[in-house]
């Protein structure tokens, strides 16, 4: 059966670290979801959320051969127990002036902010957990999306 | 003491006990090399005919000698030419340095002359690699370089060295390199308990020996846990040598050019222990007939290991030799008569014989024993990759660690000449032989010219069927005897192109040239290519097919 799982990292912050995690999901074809990554408070660490998807062998392989890569100095295993996990969107939606109002109403609904107004479309920004984006983006679909960036998800560990 | 980057290089090498490395120089590498001649009473360097032959001879002499191996090149084609024999240190978990020249650091990134993202290109085949942009980086990174191939599951690692980078100067402190330990287990004594009972209820049991035993140098602890639990041994192609093959209780591989004698033993056992081993898919073959009635112990120093080709019932982490040495504190010695006679049986009935021998035709079969016969149990013999390589395996009886050395995981054609002038320049007492098919040596007969002009005094003992012919055997059998590119005839005078090589020839034809010519190379303390006419039609038996049951080896191919 095939589940989601959320891996938190830390890495060296060096130039090399992306592509070896990129290369070995690739070389063993492994599913990555979504990756995110950014340096932590210690300038030579970078923390990643990579969020996979595989059966229960395949999902233990990939946190045995993430810790064999040398740059990998720690790895977590999260979940909603254990964590808080949010993921940004930022979305261009609305094709006609009709309808906008209309739009703005989803908006305030979710509490998406209003980044930018056109006469015909609006730029969106969300922050939530993954199925609230996931919601927000199904009732803004009507509207027409015009472009769409979402941040794949960020999850720490509570203390 | 201030130093530029080229010598600081070559005092890191030093302080970690090299004194010899494989290369080949170049634009990028003019600095390192210029204090290799400085540094030419301390470090040996031998210089092969093409990168990929001096790879693989750090990689030999690795195997041979359980030191780390270093090769040097320049960068560009130097370093890409380095490539295949950096994978096969790493498909065979083999500690290897390797270090590369590049393009000064301002003009990395823009396709300059000779730029080759080496780091880029080798992440998948090296267990970690560096470039260093940094002089104040360089001494420490090589000490971690060293450190990293040699720790834990051992493997190659690269450090991409920019040429600006070797002629800047810093200061250089000397550092004690304390040695290595990886000999640890991460095991509780619940584990210990379980295998123990495992062990002693079992009526059954099978010890099957990986490469990681002879990585752990674990030789003299396994025949002790062999003796303690009574049980037979098999090996992998990679743990060839790490149990006496003379010993009776030694059965033979295990896996696609395994004996029937190890199939059927995996197949009744009912307890399965895997020492330092991956469970390649060369060795289960199919999954589900693989020890079906056994419970599976796999003992090894990577995790990663545990579980990802089958599923295992115990599993006990750590070196291989620490493991083991904590077994036999903890078991009482067994008797499993009843099963060993079984299996002696077995081997009574079905012994490695590929032909009937006759009095004229040179056999592979009968060279190689011969060969055993005439260079002994201390010989190291290195090998090419196809027929002649399982031969080798299976009919030379190899009695010690890193006597056998054979690329496993990759099966490179091209390895074997390349490593046995690295096994023979870390072993300058032994004998070192390596055994070569027509199609291999095409690969890499360039080496000839190092194994000359370095004194090198290895035997190429070359199988010349005149055909690919493991490839050659497949399409035997599973493709219709369609020979597709594979008869080779190449009407090759291997005498007169060893010669042209200053390496002295030699041609066997008929089965009663096979002693004395043997005899005579060996007795010589000079490089020497023996050709050995053999028919192209033998093959390799048994043989399970790939992910064929493992009880139901082919014994018998018709022609
Ligand atoms: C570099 C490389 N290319 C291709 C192969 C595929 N291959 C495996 S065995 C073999 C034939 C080897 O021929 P030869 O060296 O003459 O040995 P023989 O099997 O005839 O003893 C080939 C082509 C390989 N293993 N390595
Ligand atoms: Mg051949």
């Amino acid at each position: 059966m095939e589940k989601k799982r959320i891996l938190s990292i830390l890495v060296k912050n060096e130039s090399g670290v992306l592509p070896r995690i990129g290369g070995l999901f690739a070389r063993r074809g492994y599913n990555i979801d979504s990756i995110a990554a950014a340096k932590t408070e210690n300038p030579k660490i970078t923390r990643m959320t990579i969020v996979a998807t595989g059966d229960k062998s395949t999902l233990e392989q990939i946190e045995k051969q993430l810790l064999k890569l040398y740059d990998v100095l720690e790895l977590k295993v999260l979940d909603n127990e254990n964590s808080v996990s949010r993921e940004h969107v930022m979305l261009i939606a609305g094709n006609s002036e009709e309808t906008r109002a209309n739009l703005i109403q989803v908006a305030n609904l979710f509490h998406a902010n209003i980044l930018n107004v056109t006469e015909e479309s609006l730029m969106l920004e969300l922050t939530g957990k993954p199925t609230k984006i996931d919601s927000f983006i199904k009732l803004v679909e009507p509207f027409g999306i015009i472009k769409l960036a979402r941040s794949g998800l960020t999850a720490l560990e509570k203390r | 003491m201030k130093l530029n980057g080229a010598e600081i290089v070559l005092e890191c090498l030093l302080e970690q006990g090299v004194d010899t490395v494989f290369g080949y120089p170049g634009g990028s590498v003019l600095n390192l090399y210029d204090a290799l001649y400085k540094y030419s009473d301390k470090i040996r360097h031998v210089l092969t005919a093409h990168e990929q032959g001096a790879a693989h001879a750090a990689d030999g002499y690795a195997r041979s000698s359980g030191k780390v191996g270093v090769v040097i090149a320049t960068s560009g084609p130097g370093a890409t030419n380095l490539v295949t024999g950096i994978a096969t240190a790493y498909m065979d978990s083999i500690p290897v340095v390797a270090i590369t020249g590049n393009v000064p650091v301002n003009l990395l990134g823009l396709d300059s002359f000779q730029e080759i993202d080496i780091t880029g290109v080798t992440m998948p085949v090296t267990k970690h690699n560096f470039i260093v942009k940094n002089i104040e980086d360089l001494a420490d990174t090589i000490r971690e370089a060293f450190l990293i191939a040699n720790t834990g599951r051992k493997g190659p690692v690269l450090i991409d060295i920019p040429k600006d980078i070797t002629v800047k100067e810093t200061e250089y402190v000397k550092k004690v390199i304390e040695p290595v330990s990886n000999y640890y287990a991460d095991i509780t004594s619940d584990q210990i308990k379980e295998v123990v009972d495992l062990i002693e209820n079992s009526q059954r049991p099978l010890i099957y020996a990986g490469g990681g035993v002879i990585a752990s140098e674990a030789y003299e602890s396994l025949k002790e846990f062999v003796e303690k639990i009574d049980a037979p041994v098999s090996s992998s192609l990679m743990g060839q040598g790490s149990f006496d093959n003379t010993d009776d209780r030694y059965i033979g591989m295990l896996g696609m050019h395994g004996t029937v004698t190890s199939a059927y033993a995996v197949t009744e056992c009912d307890l399965f222990i895997g020492l330092g081993t991956r469970f390649s898919d060369r060795v289960i073959c199919d999954i589900k007939s693989f020890a079906p009635n056994a419970k599976i112990v796999h003992i090894d120093i990577d995790p990663a290991e545990v579980n990802k080709n089958i599923k295992v019932d115990l599993q006990l982490l750590g070196d291989v030799k620490c493991i083991l040495d904590i077994l036999n504190k903890e078991i009482k010695p067994k008797n499993n008569k009843e099963w060993l006679d079984k299996v002696y049986s077995w081997k009574k009935e079905y012994p490695l014989k590929m032909v009937e021998e006759d009095d004229e035709m040179v056999t592979p079969q009968y060279v190689l024993e011969t060969l055993n016969e005439l260079a002994g149990e201390k010989a190291i013999i290195t090998t090419e990759v196809g027929q002649h390589q399982m031969w080798t395996a299976q009919y030379y009886k190899f009695k010690y660690p890193r006597t056998f050395i054979s690329s496993g995981g990759l099966g490179t054609m091209g390895f074997g000449l390349g490593a046995s002038l690295g096994a023979q320049v870390a072993n300058p007492d032994k004998r070192v032989i390596n055994v070569a098919g027509d199609g291999s040596f095409h690969m890499n007969c360039n080496e000839l010219v190092t194994a000359y002009k370095q004194q090198i005094p290895i035997i190429e003992l070359l199988f010349n069927n005149n055909v690919l012919g493991m490839v050659r055997q497949w399409q035997r059998l599973f493709y219709g005897k369609r020979f597709s590119q594979t008869t080779l005839d190449r009407d090759t005078d291997y005498v007169k192109l060893a010669e042209a090589y200053n390496v002295r020839g030699y041609r066997i034809t008929k089965k009663s040239e096979v002693r004395d010519v043997l005899t005579k190379a060996l007795s010589e303390n000079t490089p020497a290519l023996i050709e050995c006419v053999i028919d192209r039609d033998i093959n390799v038996l048994p043989m399970i097919p790939a992910g064929g049951s493992i009880n139901k080896p082919i014994v018998n191919i018709d022609i």
